[in-house]
């Protein structure tokens, strides 16, 4: 199997998740889109470790999951926050800036 | 050069009386006309007491000093705030505090219904306190700070009834008039200290050999500049008649003892000036032998008694300017005459206050006539003055005004009969309407049209009148005995250093003077005797017109100064209203059409964001592949 297609899938599923978090309104659905597009990077890097035969890919693949890992945590907190205190999970109703 | 601790409360005492007037507010309305005058007379008490002193001390050590403190350090140039009482300063002290106070205590009773007697009491206080200010400063820095004082106080008095808007603006005009002064003053500083790095009165005199003649030509003109704006001279003339808005003895103060006569003070404190620059004293003569006839011209043609009035110390501080031209000699001559002038203007203008007092503060001479049987002490201490104005031996004005001529005559040459006849044609203008003002008002049929007949006024105003009286019956005479005014001033203006020929013998000089003296006496008799109509004629010559606009002066300021002065002012207004503020309301504007327009983007919806940073991903994508592809 030729590798560039884990390429091709890699930017499949980024766009998949770009397009995801630009038309869906439920938070939580946004946010597994941003998940998808991080994990889509990955994959991105790890082939390019496998094509460039070194280690820095993955090493980088890491740091985005650590980043991944910490941005649920922060992201779930500020979502159950907003649900807590407005009764919903739409990211179009979290629009006090605007005003 | 010896010290005294007297001058600082010389200035000090009114100035300190003027503020406590001034904050007490009306818990001193009883007693502050009390203060005032008994300030005034304690600073009379000692001019008198420092005069003897000066008399008691030899000639060259008469002069002396107070050193108030280092004003200005800077560099090289170094002004103390300092005081100088020389033999020209204590006359114009005692003729400053002497009349002055004398006019305090008119005022108590002129001023007796005046709800703001008190205001009015500390503003002749500020008046006397800047006048002497200007007259004991050592340089030309501490006289400007009393020039300053004086130019405030006049407005303020001259304004002083200021609710009526007529007032206000004479008060006004006065003050502008007196700014342009100001600014030759201020010019003639600011030359002196670049030519010889210092402002002082005796710096100056002894490096006068450091200067070129341009820059002493310039400084005397500048000077002379000052002097026609205090002074009332032609071209600054035009506030002096407007200025008989403020009360009666505001009138008096300003035209016998202070404001006009600092002009004169000025040019001969700075003798030294005058004496190496000839354009510049050319042009003193010029403008005073022009203000003296200017002045007695449009005193013929004035109804208004305190009007005629100021156009003849219009025209005597004419003859004053003049004599300041003429040369060392002519420095003790015009205050000879300042002095004597001093006394007979004051004791007239009085005169006229009470006239007004007695008359419901009528001032137009066709409603008067007839005053002198019911006023017989007012009449009797005018006629004194009067006769003292015209120059009628033994009074006062006789020996000043005639030593005038006679120096004018022996200047010599074209310029020596130019200046002659001048003064001897103002001579006989000035008999000519001082006898028109008498006869107006204390003779002839009674015009003023009501039942009530007037009274004479209170003693308090009477005895101030009376002493004035006095001195313009002797003070000539004193003054000139022996040539006392100009040995005692010869320190100052060396009005012996030169030795005049001269061309006439003064006997003939006295005589013109009284032959035109009596032509002008006769015409006036043979115009006005008989009876007046109360109203002036209508159907009058052009030069009575002329005099009665004194002479065009206002229309002409009006058309060249005013006019297109508001008009700059109001193009450089629509330049900046539409130019300037045009440019900063399109800026303004711009950026918030631009804001608004922005605003639409910032519609607060999370995934409309999300899109942007897409598509400018995208956009970065495609340029970076468009550049290196």
């Amino acid at each position: 199997m030729a590798i560039a297609n884990y390429l091709y899938l890699s930017a499949i599923l980024f766009t998949i998740g770009a397009i995801g978090v630009v038309v869906r309104r439920n938070s939580i659905v946004v946010f597994m889109c941003i998940e998808l597009m991080l994990n889509a990077a990955n994959l991105a890097f790890v082939t390019f470790a496998r094509i460039n035969s070194n280690l820095e890919g993955q090493v980088v693949a890491f740091f985005t999951m650590v980043v991944a890992a910490c941005e649920v945590v922060v992201g779930l907190a500020i979502i159950v926050t907003i649900y807590r205190s407005r009764r919903s999970a739409s990211v179009d109703d979290a629009s006090l800036l605007k005003r | 050069m010896q010290t005294s601790e007297n001058l600082l409360w010389l200035i000090a005492l009114p100035l300190f009386s003027s503020a406590i007037l001034l904050l007490a507010g009306k818990r001193a309305n009883s007693w502050g006309h009390i203060m005032g005058t008994i300030v005034s007379a304690s600073t009379f008490t000692i001019g008198v007491v420092e005069f003897f002193a000066m008399q008691g001390r030899a000639e060259e050590s008469r002069a002396v000093t107070q050193k108030l403190f280092t004003w200005i350090s800077v560099g090289s140039f170094n002004v103390d705030a300092s005081l100088l009482l020389d033999q020209l300063s204590i006359c114009f002290v005692l003729l400053i505090t002497g009349v002055g106070t004398l006019i305090h205590v008119y005022s108590i009773a002129y001023m007796s219904h005046d709800l703001d007697r008190r205001r009015f009491f500390a503003y002749l206080n500020l008046f006397i306190a800047a006048m002497l200010l200007l007259v004991l400063g050592d340089s030309y820095l501490n006289l400007y700070v009393g020039w300053e004082g004086v130019g405030l106080a006049s407005y303020l008095l001259i304004g002083f009834w200021n609710q009526k808007p007529a007032y206000a603006t004479a008060a006004k005009k006065a003050f502008v008039a007196n700014r342009v002064g100001d600014v030759g003053l201020s010019l003639a500083i600011m030359i002196a200290f670049a030519t010889f790095g210092d402002v002082s009165f005796s710096g100056m005199k002894e490096n006068i050999d450091q200067a070129s003649s341009t820059q002493l030509t310039a400084i005397g003109l500048m000077l002379l500049l000052a002097a026609c704006g205090k002074s009332a001279q032609f071209p600054l003339q035009s506030w002096l008649g407007d200025a008989m808005a403020g009360p009666t003895p505001v009138s008096a103060l300003i035209h016998a003892a202070t404001m006009v006569t600092a002009g004169v003070y000025l040019i001969t404190r700075s003798n030294f000036v005058f004496d190496e620059a000839p354009v510049a004293q050319l042009m003193v003569l010029i403008i005073g032998g022009v203000t003296l006839l200017f002045g007695a011209i449009i005193g013929t043609a004035k109804d208004d008694i305190k009007k005629a009035l100021a156009a003849s110390t219009m025209s005597q501080i004419g003859y004053m300017i003049l004599a300041t031209g003429l040369g060392p000699i002519g420095y003790a001559f015009a205050i000879m005459h300042l002095l004597t002038h001093g006394f007979f203007k004051a004791s007239m203008f009085l005169g006229a206050g009470s006239v007004m007092h007695g008359m419901k503060d009528e001032v137009n001479m066709r409603k008067y006539g007839g005053i002198g049987k019911f006023m017989p002490i007012t009449a009797l201490t005018f006629g004194l003055g009067y006769l003292a104005i015209i120059g009628v031996p033994p009074f006062a004005g006789f020996y000043s005004k005639d030593k005038i001529i006679e120096t004018a005559f022996n200047e010599g040459g074209i310029k020596g009969l130019a200046l002659g006849l001048a003064t001897l044609l103002g001579a006989m203008i000035t008999a000519f309407y001082m006898t028109r003002v008498v006869i107006l008002t204390f003779f002839g049929n009674e015009r003023w049209g009501h039942k009530d007949e007037p009274h004479e006024s209170p003693a308090l105003m009477l005895i101030p009148i009376g002493l004035l009286s006095v001195g313009s019956v002797a003070s000539g005479y004193l003054l000139s005995r022996g040539e006392s005014l100009v040995h005692w001033l010869e320190p100052v203006v060396n009005p012996l250093k030169e030795h005049h020929k001269e061309l006439l013998p003064p006997i003939v000089v006295s005589l013109m003077t009284l032959a035109v003296v009596v032509i002008g006496i006769s015409i006036a008799v043979l115009k006005y005797r008989g009876d007046q109509l109360d109203k002036a004629p209508e159907k009058v010559s052009i030069l009575t017109k002329a005099a009665r606009r004194d002479l065009f002066q206002d229309d002409f300021n009006e058309a060249t100064l005013m006019r297109p002065g508001q008009s700059l002012v109001k193009n450089l207004l629509n330049i900046d209203y539409l130019l300037i503020d045009g440019l900063v309301r399109a800026v303004g504007g711009v950026s918030i059409s631009t804001g608004n327009k922005l605003r639409t983007l910032q519609n607060g919806y999370v995934r409309s964001y999300a899109l942007m940073m897409v598509i400018g991903a995208l956009a970065l994508i495609a340029t970076i592949w468009a550049v290196t592809a």
